[in-house]
Parts: C-alpha cells; sequence; structure tokens
C-alpha cells in the first residue's frame, strides 16, 4: 500500500498521455456494451426461448393463415398439455414509422403460455374482461408515452373496420418483462374483438403448445404436422427456440457482420491503448533499474508495474461500461427499430473480466521485462 | 516568401524524420485506418441495400394498393377495381392494352443456400405486361413461364442466395408443384430476389379468389402521375392508395438502412473519438522525442510557425495515409460482397451487394484528414510553445 503514492505520481507524470489513454480504453468499453446490445438485438430473443414451447405455423410460410378449427385439433393430440394462438395485426399508428408489433391472441389462454408477460393481477383482470382491451409492453409504452386507460387508434391495413376507420383500443395494463430480454415492445389485444368484426378474419397465423414433457418436444411437433399432411393448410411446428432462431437466421449474416466489425473497432482501440500503456513503461527503464538499485525486489517492481497498468486499465473500464450503460439505457440507436436493445447482465461481467484482462497484458510485458534487466545495462543506456 | 521556405524546409525534415518514430507512427495509422474501414464498411451494406431497392423504381412506373396499406403483402383489392385502375387516364397504352399489371405478392419458404436455414422468399405473380413495366427484367437462361401454367421464373439473385430454384428444379409449395423455367436479371434490383409466375395461377393456388394485392402501370410520362392518382382516389367507387414506384421503394428500404446507418453512424462517432485520443498521443510522443530538434531548429532562428505546421503536416499526412489504406481496404474486403436480409416491411428477402461508393472511400479520406487536423493541433502548439533553452539542456 505505501507504493501507492509512487504508482500515482507515475501516472501523473504525462498527464495528457494518461487522460487520452484513459479516455480510448472509455471508448472501446463503451463501444463495447453496444456491440452487446447490438448482438442481443439481432439474436432475436433466441436466449429466453420456453424450451416447452412449440409454434405451429402454414408450412409454405409464415403469413399463410391456418382455419381456426385447427385449435380443436391440436389440443386433442397426445402430450400437447395447453395451447394458444396469435395472430400478426399489423397496424399502423399514425404513421407506418411508428411501427410496433400487434397480435390478437385469446387473453386467457396466451398469458397462461407466456408467464414472461408480467401483469398485475388488476390489470390482468381488466384487460381479460374488456373486448376492446389491449395490453401493451413497457418499450413501446415509453416510446409513445402511453398509459393506462388510454384509448390508441391503429389503422388497419390486413384487417379492416367495416367503414375503415381506425380501430380503436383501450390500454388496459402495461406489462413488464418477466425475464431479462423478453421483448416488451408488443401488443396484444383480443383475438374475439377481431374475428366478431368479420368472419374473414376467423384465421389464425401461429398456434403455441406447451408440451407436458419438454423430453418429448419433437415427437408432439412430429404428431402435429402429421396430423396435417396432405390437408390444404400443412404445418411446420418447431420449438420455440428454433423459430425465434429461424427469424433470426431470415436477416441473415448483417447482424453477424455488424457484431464483427464491432468487435475489430473493440480489439483495435484496446491494442492501441495497449501500446500506449506499454511504451510509457518501457520509456522508465533506466528508473525502474534505479529503483532495483535501491533494493527493490523483482516481484516488487513487477508489482508497481501492474498496479500502474492495472489503474489505468480499470478507470478506463469503469467509466466506459458506465457509460455505456447509461446510453444503452437510453434505448436504441436506430430510434426504435430494435426492440429488444440492452446489454444482457451476463455480458457486463464479461466487461469487467476484460477491463482486467487488459490491465494484465499491458503491464505484464513490460513489467516481466523489467524484472529481467541488469541494473548496471539498463543504467548505462541513459 | 521566407516563411513558406522555413515552412517547406521544417516539413521536409519532419518527414524525413517519420521512419524513426514508426512505431508510433504506426498505431496512428492503424488507428485511422480502422476507423475507415468501419465507417465504409458499414455504410457499404446502407449503400447497396439502397441501391437495390431504389434502382428498382421508374419513376413512370405508378403502383396502386388498397388505401391505408403499407406494403403490398398487406393490400387487397377485387378484379373490378384493378380494372378501373388500368382504364384510368394517364396510363401508357399500346396495341394490346394498357400497359399494366394487376399482381399478386406472397412469400414461400425456401432455404438459404449458405445456411440451410429457412427465409422468406417473395413469389409474385404477374400479368404480361410486367415484362412491359419493369423495362430491366430480361431472361438471361431458359425462357419465359407459359401463362395459365405451374412455371416460375427466378431472379437471378435470388437464385444465387436461396437454395432449390436453379433451371429446371420443381418445387412445392402448397399443394402445387412448380417448375423453374426461367432465370431473369434487372440489373442487381429488388425484382432479381424475387419470383414470378403467372397472376391467374397464383391466385387459385394461395386462395387469392378474385383479388389481386397491386396494380404496377407505366404511365404515359413521369407527368401524367398526377392526373393518374387524382383520378383514382376521386373514383368513388375505388378504395385507393398510388404512388410513384420510386416513392414506394424509397419507404421500403427506409427501415433497414436506417437500422443500419444508425449504428454505423455511432459506431464511426466512437470509433473516431478513440482514434483521435490515438492520434494524439502519437503527436504528443512525436514532438516529446522531437524536442531537441525543434528547439534546436527555433534556435537557428526558425520561427514557430513553420513549426506548427509542419507538426500538424505530418499528422494529417499520417491520417491521410490511414485513409486511404482504409478506403483500399474496405472496398477491396467489402465491395459488391452478395448478401441477403430480411426486409421487415415487406417480410421478404432482399438480395443485395454492398456498395464501396466513390463518394463513400472520398468521405473516409476526409473523416481521416480531419482526425489528422484535431490530432495534431495541441501537440504542435505544444511544439510551439517549447521553451528553447530548457529543450536543449535537456537530455
Amino acid at each position: 500500500m505505501k507504493y501507492l503514492p509512487l504508482v500515482w505520481k507515475n501516472l501523473f507524470r504525462r498527464k495528457v498521455r494518461t487522460f487520452f489513454t484513459v479516455g480510448s480504453i472509455v471508448v472501446a468499453f463503451v463501444l463495447f456494451a453496444y456491440l452487446m446490445a447490438v448482438r442481443q438485438a439481432f439474436s432475436g430473443g433466441v436466449s429466453v426461448a420456453g424450451a416447452d414451447r412449440l409454434l405451429v405455423i402454414h408450412k409454405v410460410s409464415l403469413i399463410q393463415p391456418m382455419p381456426e378449427s385447427y385449435r380443436g385439433r391440436i389440443a386433442s393430440i397426445d402430450g400437447v398439455a395447453d395451447l394458444s394462438f396469435a395472430q400478426w395485426f399489423g397496424g399502423i399508428y399514425q404513421d407506418p414509422r411508428n411501427f410496433f408489433a400487434q397480435f390478437a391472441v385469446d387473453p386467457e389462454s396466451y398469458l397462461r403460455l407466456y408467464p414472461e408477460i408480467v401483469l398485475t393481477a388488476e390489470e390482468r383482470e381488466r384487460w381479460v374482461g374488456n373486448r376492446t382491451g389491449a395490453i401493451l409492453g413497457r418499450a413501446t409504452a415509453d416510446r409513445f408515452g402511453f398509459e393506462v386507460g388510454d384509448r390508441i387508434p391503429l389503422q388497419g391495413t390486413i384487417f379492416r373496420t367495416p367503414d375503415d376507420a381506425p380501430w380503436e383500443f383501450t390500454i388496459d395494463g402495461i406489462y413488464e418483462a418477466g425475464e431479462e430480454g423478453y421483448d416488451t415492445s408488443t401488443m396484444y389485444f383480443h383475438y374475439n374483438y377481431l374475428a366478431e368484426t368479420n368472419d374473414a378474419y376467423r384465421q389464425i397465423g401461429q398456434f403455441v403448445i406447451r408440451v407436458d414433457d419438454p423430453a418429448r418436444a419433437v415427437d408432439v411437433a412430429a404428431a402435429v404436422d402429421a396430423r396435417f399432411a396432405n390437408s390444404p393448410a400443412e404445418t411446420k411446428t418447431t420449438t420455440e427456440e428454433a423459430f425465434l432462431q429461424g427469424f433470426a437466421d431470415q436477416v441473415g449474416n448483417i447482424g453477424a457482420i455488424l457484431t464483427a466489425i464491432l468487435s475489430a473497432v473493440f480489439f483495435t482501440i484496446l491494442v492501441i491503448a495497449a501500446n500506449t500503456m506499454a511504451q510509457a513503461i518501457r520509456e522508465r527503464t533506466s528508473e525502474l533499474a534505479v529503483l532495483k538499485t535501491l533494493g527493490f525486489t523483482d516481484r516488487k517492481v513487477l508489482l508497481l508495474v501492474l498496479l500502474e497498468s492495472m489503474a489505468l486499465a480499470v478507470a478506463g473500464g469503469a467509466i466506459g461500461l458506465g457509460l455505456g450503460f447509461l446510453l444503452t439505457n437510453l434505448g436504441d440507436p436506430t430510434g426504435g427499430f430494435l426492440p429488444v436493445f440492452g446489454v444482457p447482465s451476463g455480458d457486463w461481467l464479461i466487461g469487467v473480466g476484460l477491463t482486467l484482462l487488459l490491465g494484465l497484458a499491458t503491464g505484464i510485458l513490460p513489467g516481466v521485462q523489467a524484472t529481467r534487466l541488469r541494473i548496471v545495462t539498463a543504467l548505462r543506456k541513459t | 516568401m521566407r516563411l513558406l521556405a522555413q515552412v517547406a524546409a521544417v516539413t521536409a525534415l519532419t518527414i524525413r524524420t517519420i521512419p524513426q518514430r514508426a512505431g508510433s507512427s504506426t498505431v496512428a495509422v492503424v488507428g485511422i485506418t480502422g476507423v475507415v474501414v468501419v465507417f465504409v464498411a458499414v455504410l457499404s451494406i446502407a449503400e447497396g441495400f439502397r441501391a437495390a431497392m431504389l434502382g428498382a423504381g421508374s419513376p413512370d412506373t405508378a403502383i396502386v394498393m388498397r388505401g391505408g396499406s403499407d406494403t403490398e403483402l398487406s393490400s387487397a383489392f377485387d378484379l373490378d377495381s384493378s380494372r378501373i385502375i388500368k382504364d384510368a387516364p394517364g396510363v401508357q397504352r399500346t396495341e394490346r392494352g394498357p400497359v399494366a399489371s394487376a399482381e399478386l405478392f406472397v412469400v414461400v419458404d425456401v432455404p438459404k443456400r449458405s445456411t440451410g436455414t429457412s427465409a422468406n422468399v417473395p413469389l409474385r405473380g404477374v400479368e404480361p405486361a410486367a415484362f412491359d413495366i419493369r423495362g430491366e427484367v430480361r431472361i438471361v437462361e431458359g425462357r419465359a413461364f407459359r401463362p395459365g401454367t405451374n412455371e416460375i421464373i427466378a431472379g437471378r439473385a435470388a437464385v444465387a442466395q436461396f437454395a432449390g430454384i436453379d433451371l429446371g428444379a420443381t418445387q412445392r409449395w402448397g399443394e402445387n408443384a412448380w417448375q423453374v423455367v426461367g432465370i431473369f436479371e434487372a440489373d442487381g434490383t429488388i425484382a432479381e430476389s424475387e419470383i414470378w409466375c403467372d397472376a391467374r395461377v397464383l391466385a387459385p393456388a394461395y386462395r387469392r379468389g378474385d383479388t389481386v394485392q397491386s396494380v404496377y402501370a407505366r404511365l404515359e410520362s413521369a407527368e401524367s402521375f398526377d392526373t393518374f392518382r387524382d383520378a383514382l382516389t376521386a373514383d368513388p367507387r375505388l378504395d385507393v392508395m398510388v404512388e410513384r414506384e420510386t416513392d414506394y421503394y424509397a419507404g421500403q428500404s427506409e427501415l433497414i438502412t436506417g437500422i443500419i446507418t444508425g449504428i454505423g453512424t455511432l459506431v464511426a462517432i466512437l470509433m473516431g473519438i478513440g482514434a483521435v485520443f490515438g492520434a494524439i498521443n502519437t503527436m504528443y510522443t512525436a514532438v516529446a522525442t522531437r524536442s531537441r530538434e525543434i528547439a534546436t531548429l527555433r534556435a537557428l532562428g526558425f520561427s514557430s510557425l513553420p513549426v506548427v505546421i509542419s507538426v500538424m503536416i505530418e499528422s494529417v499526412l499520417l491520417s491521410a495515409t490511414g485513409g486511404v489504406i482504409g478506403g483500399m481496404l474496405a472496398y477491396f474486403a467489402f465491395d459488391n460482397f452478395q448478401t441477403s436480409t430480411i426486409n421487415w416491411q415487406t417480410f421478404s428477402q432482399v438480395a443485395f451487394a454492398f456498395m464501396v461508393t466513390p463518394a463513400l472511400t472520398v468521405q473516409g479520406v476526409l473523416i481521416a484528414v480531419t482526425m489528422g487536423f484535431v490530432g495534431g493541433l495541441f501537440p504542435a502548439i505544444r511544439a510551439a510553445r517549447l521553451p528553447v533553452a530548457t529543450a536543449l539542456r535537456a537530455l
């Protein structure tokens, strides 16, 4: 501990360099935060997929609807413990740019299947009992400043009201994510509101199944698809994870390319900062030799050097991760295009780990060199 | 004049001594190169996507959809309406009738060639006039589909990205088997990501009955758009929305380009800050190691301005080098890189190529030069202020 003042003095012998080195590390870790957030956004929520949920869609493509009657036929299949469904609505709130997803669902069964949608008991009761009611995720509510009790008009695109006026929904609840990384940008409303407006709207885009035993998920999926084989609307049943992964795959390598670029940037900045830090120590070879002449052991010299590089890395890393936390919490940089935008908490630990690694890596090489230093040679250099 | 001569002399000296500072100079160049590569690469994605989408539109082509629909996918109206639209004033007519095509737009599940994962590929049902409306579409292999049959033609980009739609292949979608009889090109625009067939065959196959989703119409001229739109929107029998094709595709590309430019700009700014910090450190080091040299120059009677200018020139030169290297790296690594992504607005895949345009490269180099200027400024001032006596005594 008594060497701290020495480390401190060394750090500030070139204030400008220290400032800019820490600055680069800060920037690198802010980028790291964005990197993790972007990766999460492009992964499409695969990490939070329920292991016991299966999704049934039309075999030809997701946009083809299935008949309502499939509900009963799927429910009777062995292994299906619970069943719900959702229909994509695609309404426009004022302007297509204000995009957020909306699904027509059966409230009771849907909430049963998705415990990740967290409502208060009061909100839940109100919504289930209100045919024109809707619930909205926290992210979208915050984005437009919606509150419980507000009425939102949505212009139908696929589904139209008889006079083509906008559909009116009352917000009965604003749900929170029950699990980190769960998308809270979606709105859910009563399927019956849609179906009772026009009989032609009695069609379902996707069924959600809870299997009684996740180990049997593949068999149940096969049984569902077999039931509808060779019918006009054949189905494709997958685990929720595979379904979401499919969505992420549709985006293709764009996400991967962006992540790769961000990683490259992060490491480039780190290498540059590390080089500067190492250089700052190499410059002082003769001083280290003086310390050793004074009786500092090799271990102490190494420790001093490491303390210095650690101090820089930790200062930069802490500020950078802190700033990154604040900035990524401000929301995504694209103005609402990426619904799930945030850094998973596990990734912060990776950030902390990288900070320590940076301090260690930049200090260890010049530090070890310093311990191997022959005092006579080093002193003669000047 | 003397000042210029001084500047020239000092700068020449500075540049000749750069190799002595190879290490730290390389660091600065690498940092700047990185920024430029990232900047150009990310924006080339957006640029390529936009080019594929915008190249598709022609100002004298109009697209008609149901009122309130934002994409063809959510639009639908009956055949009678489509006839009224085709007969509206402003539509070009030939001896074969109006140059307008009532189309259906669905997506089908086709695996990606690269990963084998499924992708939503657009399947478009067209009428014969579609080929006249989109002049850029031409069959390059095989032949056009015969009307009334389950034959399809696939865009060149779609064939490159998705498996199972090669010439001669047969695909089952729903209850129908479709045979690929031709491959078409469309100058790399979005049509090339699509599969085309006869609209009259697609409608029953997808239970669309007597409905279509959009009408594409070639207008007599770009100016007749207003006449055409006003005639349709005033018609009480219709509830439609009329857009120029160019505007429609510009709107469709907003989301993806928004995401990419949003992230790209953010990264470029952050990385720019990081690289400027690096450059400042490099230049401070450069000034520090040369302090005796600079002091000698000053003692010989050189004024401080040439010293400032020479440091700035060094910094700008280093970063311009980084900029040019970065631009070239980005060009060779990313230009014409073929890929595809889902366009959420149409819920279907768009195949496109990254485009490193000359304008992007120039922008990248300009950013590099700016960073060099900023990075050199403070160290240059430091150099000018160096007290001559102290600096000479040091070392």
